[in-house]
């Protein structure tokens, strides 16, 4: 089965590409950089809000790189790609693109020149944008700092490098088109679908895809993965316990914290650090929007979480007095990992129980954490390994990294007993994989930074 | 009842398991090293080192401690005798009150066991889990440079094991 | 050592010592006037330095039967290497090598009084009275050995703690010093040696308690260990005035190792056996406890005008002509409350036995404090002793005397045996007295010339000074059943000055008009934090220079020299732009650079510090590439204590101007940790600090622990405007303020 699906899918590109490469992608002319003068203030600003929600600081910007310089990898089971220098330089930069050619970069994944991109530049959702909204965000671009950087070959498998093949990619997945609103509903639910599937992108971390790398359509928003974090459901697959309000998701986008659900952490991060520059309006129609993409909550849910706004009541109660508000449920996670247990009192209850104004309110009571009741365990493994710290000099939550502290089978035993008490739920089974993952990229990280 | 092997002596210690490191080695051990800036793992003041990781003594609970050995700064050196980190900060006078030293002392040593010859930015990346108030960074650069240079042509670096309680 | 008794007095140091122009004195060998005691000199000259409050050159300095030698200070070592620096002076002037000199430090038990040590006043203070009392007691065992060896006292040599004559004939110190031999008053002149012959003076030392630290070995108060030492905690308040209401101590008396609840109004603590203990106890204390707040603080949003419109006394500083007509230039400039920071956060051992209290405490004054601690427990002062062992760093007054009250209270609830107080970092970030908020408004006006013809200057503050002495100071007291109230807040006078410190510039300005504004209500603690209101007042007239400079199209170096005459002042300025590579510097895109000078309260050390900074565009991020700075601190007792004192100013100013700010809401604190109050870590240091010290010989010692802190924020600030051609007025510099300023 799996051969004949190979070789059908070899002859489809095969066919795409030869397609592809008849049909010739057109140069678009190059055009001399233009002076900031040229762009009128109140469009840059728009475009910095739009650039905001679109996050093109995050992908584009390495991690000790100039902003927009490009050169950050992206891991896909195809390669690693980088990204591109979109800074106004001239040579490295997209200093000679004209406005034409960043619309069609956008619409249609192409560059200047007609080659084709990688949609883990993620076109499949910028082709929504508005006339208006490539205008403001090109001048955003255009009047940046300008950065001379090379940009980085891709890494790619054979023979994912042509990339004529994308010509094919784009005909089974690429919907072209601006955003359509519904007119049966409301402005505001109009506007957050269209920043949400346009700009935002969020499908592009939080749908799952198929073996082409695109997004499964029937699956939208059904939860992903990206840098080896888990991006949760946020349809009615959500594995919150608690649902989330819309007000909830607006100030977790807001603010990066909601007790009693979640803080940011891993790639969501800069985005909600990018949203504190958009204007609330758009974060509350974005949080309008994803709340009603998860729908109202079913008898069983409401009912689920009323039971874990119970527990977590009572957990709150209790520490630190060591007598565990759920007996049977201790017990039994106890049990089930007496060491884990020991572990969370010595080396997590004092911020994330009482001690939370120690963390200036800042320390998650997990009782009620999303993070928890995952699909996987990546998340959390991350989370302890790696911690929450801010950025040099700038304000926000601080959770210590607990990599040199634990060793891998004390963090197994950390996570299985937090899952069994706090989540109440069944083992995951990828822990000691995942931890394996985490350690991996850090010995990779401290190899690299020396010299 | 836990048992630790700090600075290569073993201790069987009654206490509570869940009890952070940092408060057994100073209340029970009675070792002045490691010290309480935060309980929280954000300062370094607490660090120590457990087998080769630099770690913070104020979030470990002893229960996950027992089957490593543990080194604080007592088993680095001794004023008679410091150790090669300690006396590269003595050398350059690397310390003002001197609160946040011994952490720094403990978290460059763990660097230098693993990599003899760092990238001065790679000690700035290394030592930025560690806050000093007093503004000795500078100096404290030049300690660990120093101390680099002295282990290199003093030869692999040894830890003291049982060079002290 | 060798040495030959001085012949004469050093005139010039003699003049510095005395502080006034001592007339009539002997110029005879070796030999000073004896006066009768108690009679002044003309002018009512005051004894040199700390001599002044004791006279008695036995409170300073004592030679055992034994040899030992013995120096007091009432200072404290708080890291900044003072103990070091007086060992240095009195090993100097007693010919004998530092380490054979004990040194106590700040004990009411046994050391004068000094006050406190802040201000950067120990070397002029202590340093001063140790080298006149080492002084005029070599002097007298000169005296005494040439009675004894029945030779001229110009034939005698010093060496190793003793007296030698020319035929070998010797006596130790020891032999020569009985009784009551010290135990006579001090002398208006002293025998200084001669500068040119130091040989432990000028020199950078090693610190002597570096190697201890490094060791291990118990010298902080947060490491002492006594037989018997039991652990407390206290629950703190939630913020302000918050009174407590109810709390159900049955079950935290329960836990493991408790040995007591004590609560007295709402001050309430935990007394545990071991010191975990004591702190799971606190956690479960602090559930069990209803608190009723007071919603008192200030809103965040607007407040500085809210600030400025706070009840506040109006005191002229600088009686100048108010300026009338358009100024040249004016600009308002603003500074939030910002934290001491400390490492280590506050503690002290107490121990109440045989109705005696004895406090170890790293409080910056033992005998305030113990003043503070008699008066909020009604104990006669003979009963109380203060002792000072170091704490973490300090910078002001900090949590250190709380702490010491805190353990006074316990250790009188629990007496007999010693109990030992932590605060934990949140109460620390929490309940500490914070530098003062200041908005500072300047105005100015240029002739034709480019020079400043007017200033004014105004400044509104807090105060910058609620240190015990009262026992309403005390935190702890203010918390108990009968509550000790806040004094009232008074303003610390010129020429020092708390939020007016600095508030008058040092340059020549025809007509100079400066009002200190001193805001009476404190919605927050506030007190002394390192060079008080010096650090923005440089900031802000630092700014103003450039800015004004700006104006006459000068060179900000070359306008500064300008309107300075004092000669040190303009090499200090020079040496730190000349090092800096200032009149070549070839700025680049996204850097720029910046001065900032100021002499320490005008009459204190001089510091002047250029900086380069590089700015991201994009984000706003501002980080500081190099620093060289220059000071004049008088006569360098160690040179390197002084780099690294610039150096460590340096470092904390720029962690002060580029990030910090406390954050508060309606009724707490929220800036609790390291999270919510970042500080400068290793990624934002220079890739360089240097630092050039100008030495005096001869000349007074000045202050220098606090002389860096003005200059840099403002280098740093006109750095700032250099790279982006936008001017910041507020701090701290963060990048979301940089970038706000910048635009898009």
């Amino acid at each position: 089965m799996n051969i004949i699906f190979g070789v059908v899918f070899f002859v489809v590109l095969a066919a795409a590409a030869l397609l592809g490469a008849c049909a010739g992608q057109s140069t678009l002319v190059p055009i001399d950089p233009p002076p900031k003068s040229a762009f009128a203030a109140a469009s840059v600003e728009r475009g910095a809000q739009l650039a905001a929600v679109g996050n093109c600081n995050v992908c584009h910007t390495a991690s000790s790189g100039r902003p927009y310089a490009g050169g950050r990898p992206f891991k896909t089971p195809f390669g690693t790609v980088y990204s591109t220098n979109i800074t106004p330089e001239p040579d490295t930069g997209i200093g000679r693109w004209s406005e034409a050619a960043f619309v069609r970069a956008m619409r249609e994944g192409l560059d200047r020149e007609g080659r084709h991109l990688y949609p883990a530049f993620p076109y499949d959702h910028f082709t929504r944008l508005t006339d208006e909204d490539l205008k403001a965000i090109y001048a955003f671009i255009m009047t940046r700092e300008v950065v001379r950087a090379e940009g980085r070959a891709n890494e790619l498998r054979f023979p994912f490098g042509f990339r004529s093949l994308l010509s094919a990619w784009k005909l089974l997945f690429l919907e072209r088109g601006v955003f359509q609103a519904d007119s049966s509903k409301t402005a505001e639910w109009n506007r957050g679908a269209y920043l949400v599937e346009g700009l935002g992108h969020c499908g592009a971390c939080h749908t799952p895809r198929n073996r082409l790398g695109a997004e499964k359509k029937r699956e939208h928003l059904a939860g992903g993965e990206v840098e080896g974090w888990h991006s949760p459901a946020l349809n009615a697959a959500s594995p919150s316990p608690v649902p989330w309000t819309a007000g909830q998701l607006q100030m977790y986008l807001a603010t990066g914290l909601v007790d009693g659900h979640a803080i940011t952490a891993g790639p969501m991060e800069p985005v909600v650090h990018n949203l504190s520059a958009v204007p609330e309006r758009d974060v509350r129609a974005i949080a309008g929007y994803l709340a009603a993409v998860a729908g109202a909550p079913s008898e069983r849910r409401q009912k689920k979480a009323r039971d874990a706004l119970a527990h977590a009541q009572r957990e709150m109660a209790a520490y630190p007095l060591r007598a565990p508000a759920d007996p049977s449920v201790a017990a039994e996670a106890g049990q089930r990992n007496r060491s884990g247990e020991s572990i969370y009192f010595g080396a997590c209850a004092a911020c994330h129980d009482r001690g939370r104004e120690a963390t200036s309110e800042g320390a998650l009571h997990l009782a009620l954490g999303t993070v928890m009741t995952l699909p996987t365990s990546a998340n959390l493994v991350r989370i302890i390994m790696t911690g929450i710290i801010p950025a040099e000099g700038e304000a926000g939550r601080f959770m210590p990294a607990y990599a040199n502290e634990l060793t891998d089978a004390q963090i197994r035993d950390l996570v299985d007993y937090i899952r069994a008490y706090f989540a109440r739920a069944p083992a995951w089974d990828d822990v000691e994989a995942e931890v394996k993952k985490v350690r991996e990229e850090l010995s990779a990280a401290n190899a690299n930074a020396g010299g | 009842m836990v048992t630790l092997n700090v600075n290569g002596k073993s201790h069987r210690i009654e206490v509570d398991p869940a009890t952070p490191l940092l408060y057994v080695l100073r209340d029970h051990l009675e070792l002045n090293g490691a010290k309480f800036g935060c309980g929280l793992g954000q300062c370094g003041a607490c660090t120590v080192i457990a087998d080769r990781q630099p770690i913070f003594s104020c979030i470990t609970p002893v229960s996950v401690v027992q089957e490593r050995r543990i080194r604080t700064l007592e088993g680095l050196g001794t004023m008679e005798k410091p150790g090669a980190v300690q006396q590269a900060f003595i050398e350059e006078q690397a310390a003002q009150c001197g609160f946040c030293i011994p952490g720094m002392i403990l978290r460059a040593q763990a660097l230098l066991e693993r990599d003899p010859a760092p990238s001065h930015a790679e000690i700035r990346r290394h030592m930025s889990t560690n806050l000093c108030r007093c503004g000795t960074h500078m100096r404290i650069l030049r300690a660990v440079e120093r101390a680099a240079r002295a282990m290199k042509t003093g030869g692999p670096m040894r830890d003291t094991e049982g060079s002290g309680r | 050592m060798m040495d030959v008794i001085a012949r004469r007095m050093s005139r010039r140091r003699f003049l510095a010592s005395g502080g006034a122009l001592v007339v009539s004195f002997s110029l005879a060998p070796g030999l000073f006037a004896a006066k009768p005691p108690g009679k002044e000199d003309r002018k009512g000259a005051k004894l040199p330095g700390s001599l002044h409050g004791a006279p008695m050159l036995d409170s300073w300095i004592r030679i055992g039967a034994d040899g030992s030698i013995t120096v007091f200070t009432g200072k404290a070592e708080l890291g900044q290497g003072i103990k070091t620096a007086l060992l240095q002076v009195a090993a100097e002037e007693l010919v004998v090598e530092p380490r054979q000199i004990n040194l106590i430090t700040a004990d009411t038990g046994r050391t004068p009084d000094e006050r406190y040590t802040a201000g950067s006043q120990s070397m002029q203070d202590s340093a001063t009275a140790i080298q006149n009392a080492a002084a005029q007691v070599r002097a007298i065992l000169v005296d005494l050995a040439a009675k004894r060896l029945n030779a001229p006292q110009d034939s005698l040599t010093v060496r190793n703690a003793a007296i030698r004559a020319a035929d070998g004939r010797s006596a130790s110190y020891g032999e020569l010093v009985t009784g009551e031999t010290l135990h006579v008053r001090a002398e208006h002149q002293s025998p200084l040696r001669d500068p040119s012959t130091h040989t432990v003076m000028g020199q950078s030392l090693p610190r002597v308690d570096i190697p201890l630290k490094l060791a291990g070995v118990a010298i902080y108060v947060q490491d002492l260990r006594l037989p018997g030492m039991v652990h407390a905690r206290v629950v703190c308040p939630p913020g302000y005035g918050a009174r407590l209401r109810a709390v159900e101590t049955g079950n935290v008396e329960k836990m493991p190792g408790v040995l007591r609840v004590v609560r007295n109004g709402s001050h309430l603590a935990v007394i545990a056996e071991r010191e975990y203990q004591a702190v799971q106890a606190m956690r479960a204390l602090a559930k069990a406890v209803s608190w009723d707040e007071r919603p008192g603080l200030p809103p965040q949003k607007d407040f500085y005008s809210h600030f400025q419109r706070l009840p506040q006394q109006e005191r002229i500083i600088v009686e100048g002509v108010a300026l009338t007509g358009a100024p040249t230039l004016e600009a308002t400039y603003r500074r939030p409350y910002q934290i001491h920071g400390a490492i280590g956060p506050s503690c002290a051992v107490g121990l109440f036995k045989d109705d005696n209290l004895t406090v170890w405490t790293h409080s910056q004054g033992v005998y305030p404090l113990r003043s503070a601690i008699c008066e909020m427990l009604n104990f006669p002062e003979a009963r109380v002793r203060c002792i000072h062992m170091e704490g973490s760093g300090c910078y002001g007054h900090n949590g250190a005397d709380d702490a010491g009250a805190d353990a006074a209270l316990l250790a009188v609830a629990f007496p007999g045996r010693p109990v030992r107080v932590q605060w934990m970092r949140e109460d620390e970030h929490a309940w500490e007295p914070y530098g003062s908020a200041m908005v500072s408004s300047a105005k100015a006006r240029l002739d034709g010339a480019g020079t400043i013809t007017d200033w004014q200057y105004d400044v509104w503050s807090c105060s910058h000074s609620t240190r015990p002495g009262p026992a309403g100071n005390l935190i702890p007291a203010r918390h108990l059943q009968t509550p000790f109230e806040p004094p009232v807040p008074k303003p610390i006078p010129q020429p020092t000055g708390g939020g007016d410190r600095n508030a008058i510039p040092l340059y020549k300005i025809q007509n100079v008009r400066v009002v200190h504004h001193f805001v009476t209500a404190m919605p927050l603690r506030v007190s002394a934090l390192r060079a008080l209101g010096a650090y923005m007042n440089v900031f802000a007239l630092e700014s103003f220079m450039d800015e004004l400079a700006n104006a006459a199209q000068a060179d900000p170096v070359e306008f500064r020299l300008r309107h300075l005459e004092d000669p040190r002042a303009r090499e200090v300025v020079r040496s730190a732009a000349d090092r800096f590579g200032w009149s070549g510097y070839k700025k680049q895109r996204g850097a720029g650079r910046g001065f900032g000078f100021a002499r320490y309260k005008n009459l204190a050390g001089y510091a002047a510090v250029a900086c380069e900074v590089a700015v991201d565009r994009e984000t706003g991020r501002v980080r500081m590439v190099r620093a060289v700075a220059a000071a004049d601190s008088g006569e360098a007792v160690n040179p390197d204590g002084i780099r690294n004192q610039i150096e460590g100013g340096i470092i904390q100013s720029m962690s002060w101007t580029l990030f910090e700010a406390v954050t508060f809401n309606q009724s707490r604190i929220t800036s609790r940790d390291w999270g919510a109050y970042p500080i400068a870590r290793f990624p934002s240091l220079p890739d360089s600090i240097e630092v050039h010290v100008i030495s005096r010989p001869g000349q007074p010692f000045l202050g220098t622990g606090e002389a860096a802190q003005g200059p840099t924020a403002a280098a740093i600030a006109n750095a700032v405007a250099d790279a982006t051609g936008v001017r910041i007025r507020e701090l701290p510099l963060t990048a979301r303020r940089v970038k706000a300023a910048i635009g898009l």
